[in-house]
């Protein structure tokens, strides 16, 4: 049965889908050097369909529409803006990259991508994750190989696809496990299962294990983080920033969904949350520890990701209703602190054509404009005001000690006294130390248009988050609330 | 609604940061006379606020504004600002910081000075702008959120400032050592406070970050022992408490002047203002139950401080060691949790904040001179400078505690309590005074009127008029409180009586 409101919960996945195939239809007929301007019909179609879905499909109450498979309400519809966002965001800073930004097919993948994505925050239903968590999966597969001419990208992208198909199958196999024993692949109906005693708390805590592989691969947490920094690496650097803030926010909204929905009884939530904990506390640890000697700025930043997966956690581990608000609230913050982070060092190598740390010296004066927002970009990674990440933190760790975890939040406190090392580490190449010859005048970093527009935005939603946090902690509380 | 001044003093740096960021590189006096605009709009409002209160006889929190900033169960935020009697006179050093420091900062014609800031001034008075702004913000604000955001602020541009226009030779080390430092104080405190605000909602059912709403929270006195080191320490770290000081020495020689007097006369303040303010205010009993240990780490800080100040050939390490010392004086007045010790603490954190950025002041003006700090090297300064020599020595009768200047004032009370409290601790800490008074006298009479070596004759000038403006307008709030003491004590006493119902005392 489809009724106008199974129209409007998949309203933004239907715009973007007619996006994708504008893209396949105009891209032909443009000229060879005219093709980058694809991003633009990406970036202002994607900025077109969040406005014409904030209009017009805006949530209710939660509904099931779509024969159950689709969880129509709010926090779902805050994952679609944000994805919708960071794809933009992504499109603009695909535009001029050497190798990618003229090909059509690369705009297409990331809207393909981005259809799996807006499904997996949604999703109700085993069947329907596990088919969006592919959706996403097999055209960024694709994007970090893109560059075909590139050993490292294809490194990349090969394995990327290795280490995806392999937890996802592992994945499949705890959801197989649960249809097994439940007879049902309903999220709702399997917390009533497990109410009723279908399901046994050994066989539940085997699957959530299961599934928690196939997460944590999304999500980069150790120990399945493996491929995280090799990809980065070697990944076109604009889907080496999708990969690390949309992608894992969508692994962060179906771990929310799954455990909180599908598994909240309190037996079983306690196992999970000492699990998830102690993911969290080896996460972080292992992520600083690991980023303290990099001299790539991607590898890094790759780390740093991991690290930020072990922040987040603590909000998850809270399983309250401000532990949800938190994790949505930091994952909005990151996603526009990491992206601003991403975006800047692609503005940079394609003027340079560099990206190990040392290059940065002298950059402050090539470009001071990019040096204040790499400035925002890292300190808000740090966790300092007036930037996002610094409300994220607090909100996370009041969320940790509320729930009485304190020895997590003091280990996170330990974990971003580490990252204040390595992030200044960086800004002190930006700020204090100069090019070989001291001839930072004539060795200029002009940005394209798509770079200053982007990183703007960008850098404008870092300081926003941090400052005028209300309205954005409030949508975050919100969609929290659609999962208690 | 009455005319929000305290915000509009808050941001006031905020917004000249900005403007100053938009200016074009190049423009390097206009960025200059932005910030000396600015410095002068937020030291004539604060002296405004001062004057009011003190002139109207106020007491209590004044000049309230309040904003909610984000009421979302369990979070309630706002923007909640206000003065009492200890916070307004530091509300009105950070502004007289402010003006001198830009004025210091502005740089000489003669190629033969390395004085001011030459490279990138717009980047440097943007971030010292910042700074300011945190700084004004943990003075003014009521609200625990806020004040812990605004102390943030204030730690993340030291680094920055010291990195970039830092002494050479130390400063990677010491802004990395002073920023990993701050930042494990503050996030230590940030456990504390955010426990303290779960407890507090547990306790009144009304979760607040408000700190006025947060001293009616009846915390346990068990919580109370439990929390009150992290808290205190914490944020005491940034006092330069001993054993918790090495940080500060290193940071002020790295520093650039500018960035010194803000450091040593103002940011150091900051810990102690807050420490203050959450440490002994919301956690009374806590407070109470260590001030031993307070007083034995304060007592240590004030002998040793000034005994390795003594000791240092480097002319900015010894400052910044009797720094140590006189903020040692500071945390003792807070341990004794008497009227006298109390007040002594707030005249003192005033009074040494003036003393300390004059002379880092003149310090950072010898050495744009004479390229060296070695105070062997130094010497017959009094002949080619006679104005910073003048103000030196103003600066170490303050710091001497000298009766008719205002360190006496500050010093005086504090020994009076401590003396109340436990007369050894006062005995022991009065050797300190005699330390001090031997090395301030050893080097007004080694840099100033030594004979001058060969190396400097000839090339060693005069400072600029600006300077000479900023070491007079020092030099007269140290004097002014000095004569006049009822300039500034009946209005921290206010401040000191709140203080004193919080303990239970009265």
């Amino acid at each position: 049965m489809f009724t106008s409101t199974s129209f409007a919960s998949i309203l933004p996945e239907i715009l973007i889908l007619a996006l994708g195939m504008l893209v396949l239809i105009v891209e032909p007929f443009w000229k060879e050097d005219q093709r980058r301007n694809v991003g633009w019909l990406t970036a202002g179609g994607l900025l077109i369909a969040m406005i014409v879905s904030l209009l017009f499909g805006q949530p209710g109450e939660p509904t099931s529409t779509l024969g159950g498979m689709i969880r129509f309400d709010w926090l779902g519809f805050f994952f679609k803006m944000l994805f919708m966002f960071a794809a933009a965001m992504t499109a603009l800073l695909l535009m001029d990259n050497e190798k990618a930004g003229r090909r059509g097919e690369a705009y297409l993948l990331l809207l393909a991508s981005l259809i799996g994505m807006n499904l997996m925050a949604v999703s109700a239903d085993l069947v329907m994750l596990y088919l969006s968590i592919e959706t996403t999966s097999i055209p960024l597969y694709i994007l970090a190989g893109f560059i075909l001419s590139d050993e490292k990208s294809t490194e990349a992208g090969f394995k990327y696809l290795l280490f995806g198909v392999l937890t996802s199958t592992i994945m499949l196999y705890g959801f197989s496990l649960v249809f097994g024993f439940s007879g049902t692949t309903d999220l709702t109906k399997l917390a009533e299962m497990y109410q009723v005693g279908a399901i046994s708390p050994v066989t539940a805590i085997a699957v959530l294990a299961l599934i928690l592989v196939g997460i944590g691969f999304k999500v980069s947490i150790v120990p399945f983080h493996f491929w995280a920094p090799d990809v980065y690496q070697g990944a076109p650097t604009p889907i080496a920033g999708f990969l690390s803030t949309a992608s894992k926010a969508a692994g962060f909204a179906v771990l929310i969904r799954v455990f909180f929905v599908a598994f909240p009884s309190a037996t079983l939530a306690h196992s999970w949350t000492i699990a998830l904990a102690i993911l969290s506390a080896v996460s972080m640890t292992v992520g600083n520890l690991l980023a303290l000697p990099q001299t790539n700025i991607k590898r890094l930043l790759a780390f740093s990701s991991i690290a930020h997966a072990g922040y987040v956690l603590i909000g998850v581990v809270a399983f309250s209703k401000l532990g949800a608000a938190s994790v949505i609230f930091y994952l909005a913050a990151y996603i526009a602190t990491n992206l601003l982070a991403f975006g800047i060092v692609m503005a940079f190598s394609k003027v340079t054509g560099l990206e190990e740390l040392k290059d940065y010296s002298g950059m402050s004066r090539r470009n001071p404009a990019l040096a204040l927002m790499m400035l925002a970009a890292f300190l808000s990674l740090t966790g300092m005001p007036p930037f996002g990440g610094f409300v994220a933190k607090v909100f996370v760790f009041a969320a940790g000690i509320q729930a009485g975890y304190v020895w997590l939040v003091v280990l996170g406190i330990l974990n971003s006294i580490i990252g204040v090392y390595y992030y200044l580490n960086v800004l002190k190449y930006v700020y204090l130390y100069r090019m070989p010859n001291e001839d930072e005048e004539s060795h200029p970093v002009p940005l394209t248009r798509p770079y200053v527009i982007a990183l703007a935005v960008l850098a404008i939603g870092v300081v926003l988050l941090g400052t005028v946090f209300a309205p954005w902690f409030g949508w975050s509380n919100a969609a929290a609330l659609n999962l208690f | 609604m009455n005319f929000p001044v305290l915000s509009v003093i808050t941001f006031t740096p905020l917004i000249a940061a900005l403007i100053i960021l938009l200016l074009p590189p190049q423009r390097k006096n206009e960025a200059r006379a932005v910030a000396l605009a600015a410095a002068s709009f937020a030291l004539l409002l604060s002296l405004w606020v001062y004057v009011q209160y003190l002139t109207q006889h106020l007491t209590g929190y004044q000049f309230v504004e309040k904003y909610t900033w984000l009421n979302i169960s369990p979070l309630v935020i706002s923007l909640h600002f206000g003065v009492d009697g200890i916070s307004a006179p530091l509300v009105l050093l950070t502004g007289v910081v402010m003006f001198t420091g830009v004025l210091i900062s502005w740089g000489d014609d003669n190629p033969h000075v390395m004085a001011g800031i030459q490279d990138r001034p717009r980047e440097f008075f943007a971030f010292l702008f910042i700074l300011a702004w945190g700084v004004l913000g943990v003075f003014v604000s009521l609200d625990l959120f806020m004040l812990f955001f605004f102390y943030e602020i204030a730690v993340f541009p030291m680094y920055l400032l010291i990195v970039i226009w830092g002494w050479k030779v130390t400063r990677e080390y010491a802004a990395m050592k002073l920023t990993l430092y701050l930042f494990i104080g503050s996030v230590v405190s940030l456990v504390g406070v955010l426990a303290m605000y779960w407890v507090n909602a547990q306790n009144t059912g009304v979760p607040t970050f408000d700190m006025l709403a947060m001293e009616t929270a009846s915390f346990s006195t068990q919580f109370q022992i439990i929390w009150f080191l992290p808290v205190f320490l914490g944020f005491a770290v940034l006092g330069g408490i001993w054993p918790f000081h090495n940080w500060s020495p290193d940071g002020h020689v790295a520093a650039p002047t500018a960035v010194s007097m803000f450091h040593a006369g103002v940011l150091m303040k900051l810990g102690a203002f807050a420490a203050l303010r959450v440490g002994i205010m919301l956690l009374p009993e806590g407070a109470k139950y260590w001030s031993w240990l307070i007083m034995l780490f304060a007592a240590v800080a004030v002998v040793y401080g000034a005994y390795i100040a003594f000791v240092q050939m480097d002319f900015k390490y010894m400052v910044g060691f009797s720094s140590v010392s006189h903020m040692g004086l500071v945390m003792l007045g807070f341990s004794t949790l008497n009227q006298q010790g109390l007040l002594g603490s707030g005249l003192q954190m005033f009074s040494h904040g003036v003393m300390t950025a004059l002379f880092f002041a003149v310090v950072g003006m010898i050495y744009d001179r004479a390229h060296t700090r070695q105070i062997p090297e130094l010497g017959g300064m009094s002949k080619v400078m006679p104005f910073a020599t003048i103000g030196f020595i103003i600066g170490g009768l303050v710091s001497m505690g000298m009766p008719l200047f205002s360190g006496f004032i500050a010093e005086f009370p504090i020994f009076q309590g401590v003396w109340g409290r436990q007369w050894l601790v006062a005995v022991i800490c009065s050797i300190s005074i005699i330390i001090t008074a031997a090395y301030i006298m050893r080097n007004i009479r080694q840099v100033f009127f030594g004979e001058m070596p060969e190396n400097l004759k000839g090339h060693v000038g005069d400072i600029t008029v600006l300077d000479k403006v900023a070491i007079t307008t020092l030099c007269l709030f140290m004097i002014g409180i000095g004569l006049f003491p009822q300039l500034m004590a009946p209005m921290v006493s206010s401040g000191v009586e709140n203080v004193l119902r919080l303990l239970g005392g009265h």
